[in-house]
C-alpha cells in the first residue's frame, strides 16, 4: 500500500516535472539555461560581422564598404556583452578569473579567456583603432572639454596623422584583419568544439559541430550587420546603398547555403547512420522540439529565407521591393539562427543519457538566468553600439564637419 | 610543577606540533596511509540487490545529499522479452524508499545501482576548465568546492548522470567514494549498509582482495564500455539492456 501510494506520489511528482519515461535522477533540472543560448548567439554575431568586414578590407569588395566600420562598432558591441550570460550562469562567478591564472590545459573551456582576450584586444579593438585613429586625432583637436580629453586618450599619443603614418596604419590594419580572420573562426570554431566534443551527449558530439558553428556564425552576423545598416540609414534618413546591400544580400545566400548543407549533411548521417541514440532524438525531434527545429529553425528560419534570397538573385525586382525581401530574409535568418543555438544547447538537454526520457526546460521570468535577463542582454550590445556610434562616427561624411554628431 | 630551562626546551617543539595539529583539524587519512598503494573501484553484484534502498539513504545521511539529488541512486529494469531494448526504468526518488510492487508477471525485474563510475579516463575531469575536478593517485574521481566555478559543463560531460551543481554551495557534486572512510581504512557507507553485500568497495591494488579472484570467474561488464571511459564500477551480471 505504501508503495503504491509512493508510485502515485511519485507519478504526480513527475508529470509536475515535466519528465516523460525515465531520466537519470540528477538530470531532471536543466544545467544550461537560456543564457547559455545567448552565448553562441551573440559570439556568432562577433565573429560574422567581423568576417564581413574582412571582405572589404582583405578582399577588396567595395561594394560593402559603407557598412565596414559598422561592422567592427556591431562586432565590438557583442563582444563586450558576450561573457556577461557566461557570468551570470556561474555558480562562482568571483571565481572565473582562475581561468586565467589556473587554466586546465585538457578543458576546452578553460581557452575561453585567452581567445576571448585575444579578439578583442588583438584582432578587433586594436583594428578599430587603426582604422580609427586619423579621425581620433581629428576629433581630439575639434572637440572641447571632457570629450576632448577621452579623444586624447583614445589616441594613445600617437598623434601623428602624416600620409606615412596613416599608410603605415593602413598596413598594420590589413595584417591585423588578414590575423583576424581565423581567429573569428576560432572564437566561434572553439564555441562548437565546446558542444561537439561532449561525448556523453549524442545530440552534441559531431566533428561538424564547430563548423557549422562558424558558417551559421557568418550567416547570423551578415545579416544582422544588414538589418542594422538598413535600419540605422533609415534613422539617419540618408538613402540606403543598394549595390551595398545587394552584395551583402548576395553572401548571404552563398554562406546561407553552405550553412543549410552542413546541417542536412548532418542531419542525413544521423538518420541514415541511426545509432543507438537515434530513436531517442528522433522522437524529441518530432515532439518537444518539433516547433523551435522543425517550423521555427528549418521551415522559418532557414529554407523560408534562402527561399527570398534565391528569388532576388534569379528574378529582377524592384529596388524597394528587394529591400523588403532582404529585411524579411535577414530577420528570419536571425530568428532561425537563435532557435539553432536553442535547439542544440536546451535541446541537448532534453533527453536523457540513458536515451530512455524526456524533461522540460521551463524558463524562468525574473530570475538570474531567466528571460527578462536574456532579453536585457540582447538589447545591452545595442545600446552600446548606439554609444560607440556616438563616439567613433562610421560615416566619413558627416564626422568630418560635425565630429561627435554621429548619426 | 618545576619546568627546568633544558626541559622546556625539548618540550616547545613538541607543543608546537600538537598545536599545529589541533589548528588544523582531523586529519583527512590515517598516518599509514600510502596514496599509491591502492586503486579504488566498486564491484555491484546485481544477482543480489533487492532494491530496499540503504544505500541511497546511508549515502545521503554520511554525504549531507541535498533532497532531490543522489550521490547513488537505484534502478528498477523491467524488460520484457520480445523488447528487450526498450526497458521499462523507474527510480522513484533514487530508490530512496524502496520500490513500489512490481504489476507484471511478464518479463524480467531486477534492480541496478548507479553511483560515479570513478573513472580513469573521465570526460568530467577533462573538461573541468579549472581543474576543480580531478582524479586522486588512489583512483578517485573527487570535487574541489573551494575552486568550483560551478560551470556545469562536468555535468554535461558524465555519460552516465552522477553529477549534480549543489543547490546550495553552487558547485559540482558527486560520489566522493567516502573518501573521508576509505582513507581511513573504512569501508563506504553505502557498502557498509547493503544487507545483501551487493556493493562492495575493491582496491585493485591490493592483492589480497577478494576482487581478483571474482573479475576471474565471474563475467563482469562496465556501464556505457563504448564511453571508454576507464570506469571502474564493475557490475556483475549486467543486463544487456541497462544504460
Amino acid at each position: 500500500m505504501m508503495y503504491n501510494l509512493a508510485i502515485i506520489f511519485g507519478e504526480q511528482v513527475k508529470v509536475m516535472n515535466g519528465v516523460e519515461g525515465f531520466m537519470y535522477p540528477n538530470e531532471i533540472g536543466l544545467q544550461w539555461s537560456v543564457l547559455i543560448v545567448l552565448y553562441p548567439f551573440i559570439t556568432g554575431l562577433v565573429a560574422g560581422a567581423f568576417i564581413l568586414a574582412s571582405l572589404e578590407r582583405v578582399f577588396h569588395v567595395e561594394a560593402i564598404k559603407p557598412t565596414y566600420r559598422l561592422a567592427l562598432l556591431t562586432a565590438l558591441s557583442f563582444l563586450i556583452v558576450a561573457p556577461l550570460p557566461l557570468q551570470l550562469h556561474l555558480g562562482h562567478p568571483e571565481r572565473s578569473p582562475e581561468m586565467y591564472f589556473t587554466p586546465h590545459s585538457t578543458s576546452a573551456m578553460a581557452m575561453f579567456g585567452y581567445v576571448y582576450l585575444w579578439y578583442l584586444m588583438a584582432v578587433l579593438v586594436f583594428e578599430i583603432w587603426l582604422d580609427y585613429r586619423r579621425d581620433i586625432v581629428l576629433l581630439s583637436q575639434s572637440t572641447k572639454g571632457l570629450l576632448r580629453w577621452l579623444y586624447k586618450l583614445m589616441t594613445l599619443g600617437s598623434d601623428n596623422i602624416s600620409p606615412r603614418s596613416l599608410h603605415i596604419d593602413e598596413k598594420v590594419g590589413w595584417v591585423v584583419t588578414l590575423i583576424g580572420i581565423p581567429s573569428a573562426f576560432l572564437l566561434h570554431g572553439y564555441v562548437g568544439f565546446i558542444f561537439g566534443s561532449i561525448k556523453a551527449n549524442p545530440w552534441w558530439s559531431s566533428p561538424l559541430m564547430p563548423v557549422v558553428f562558424i558558417f551559421s556564425a557568418m550567416v547570423s552576423g551578415i545579416a544582422g550587420v544588414m538589418l542594422i545598416y538598413m535600419a540605422v540609414t533609415k534613422l539617419r534618413r540618408q538613402p540606403i546603398d543598394i549595390r551595398c546591400v545587394d552584395s551583402i544580400a548576395k553572401y548571404l545566400f552563398y554562406i546561407f547555403i553552405i550553412d543549410f548543407s552542413l546541417e542536412m549533411l548532418d542531419l542525413i548521417h544521423r538518420v541514415y547512420e541511426a545509432d543507438e541514440s537515434f530513436r531517442s532524438l528522433d522522437f524529441m525531434v518530432h515532439t518537444k522540439l518539433y516547433i523551435p527545429h522543425i517550423v521555427i529553425q528549418i521551415i522559418l528560419g532557414t529554407v523560408t529565407p534562402l527561399v527570398l534570397l534565391s528569388i532576388t538573385q534569379v528574378v529582377k525586382l524592384p529596388e524597394q521591393v528587394r529591400k523588403r525581401m532582404y529585411v524579411t530574409a535577414g530577420c528570419l535568418a536571425m530568428v532561425g539562427i537563435f532557435a539553432m543555438r536553442w535547439n542544440v544547447v536546451i535541446g541537448g538537454q532534453l533527453f536523457s543519457k540513458s536515451f530512455l526520457g524526456y524533461t522540460t526546460y521551463k524558463m524562468a521570468l525574473v530570475t538570474r538566468e531567466g528571460s527578462l535577463v536574456a532579453a536585457g542582454l540582447s538589447i545591452l550590445p545595442l545600446f552600446i553600439l548606439w554609444a560607440l556610434v556616438k563616439l567613433l562616427p562610421p560615416w566619413p561624411s558627416e564626422h568630418a564637419v560635425q565630429p561627435v554628431a554621429g548619426d | 610543577m618545576n619546568l627546568s630551562r633544558r626541559h622546556f626546551l625539548v618540550l616547545m617543539p613538541a607543543a608546537a606540533i600538537a598545536w599545529k595539529s589541533v589548528l588544523a583539524g582531523t586529519p583527512e587519512q590515517a598516518s599509514n596511509y600510502k596514496i599509491s598503494e591502492h586503486w579504488w573501484g566498486m564491484l555491484i553484484d546485481i544477482p543480489k540487490c533487492i532494491g530496499c534502498g540503504n544505500c541511497v539513504r546511508a549515502c545521503q545521511a554520511e554525504n549531507d545529499v541535498p533532497d532531490g539529488y543522489f550521490r547513488t541512486w537505484v534502478e528498477r529494469y523491467h524488460v520484457e522479452d520480445e523488447n528487450m531494448t526498450n526497458p521499462q526504468v523507474i527510480s522513484p526518488d533514487g530508490g530512496k524508499e524502496g520500490f513500489p510492487i512490481a504489476t507484471e508477471d511478464a518479463g524480467k525485474y531486477f534492480f541496478v545501482p548507479k553511483m560515479c563510475n570513478h573513472c580513469s579516463d573521465s570526460p568530467c575531469t577533462q573538461v573541468c576548465p579549472v581543474g576543480a575536478t580531478f582524479v586522486t593517485p588512489d583512483g578517485v574521481v573527487l570535487v574541489d568546492p573551494k575552486y568550483c566555478l560551478g560551470c556545469a559543463y562536468c555535468v554535461q560531460a558524465c555519460p552516465y548522470g552522477c553529477r549534480y551543481i549543489h543547490p546550495d554551495k553552487k558547485v559540482a557534486d558527486k560520489c566522493s567514494l567516502c573518501y573521508h572512510r576509505i582513507t581511513k581504512g573504512l569501508t563506504t557507507a553505502c557498502c557498509e549498509n547493503c544487507p545483501t553485500g551487493a556493493r562492495q568497495l575493491v582496491d585493485l591494488k591490493n592483492p589480497k582482495d577478494p576482487i581478483h579472484e571474482f573479475l576471474k570467474t565471474h563475467s563482469v561488464q562496465v556501464l556505457k564500455p563504448q564511453m571508454a571511459t576507464g570506469a571502474k564500477a564493475y557490475y556483475n551480471g549486467l543486463d544487456g539492456s541497462v544504460r
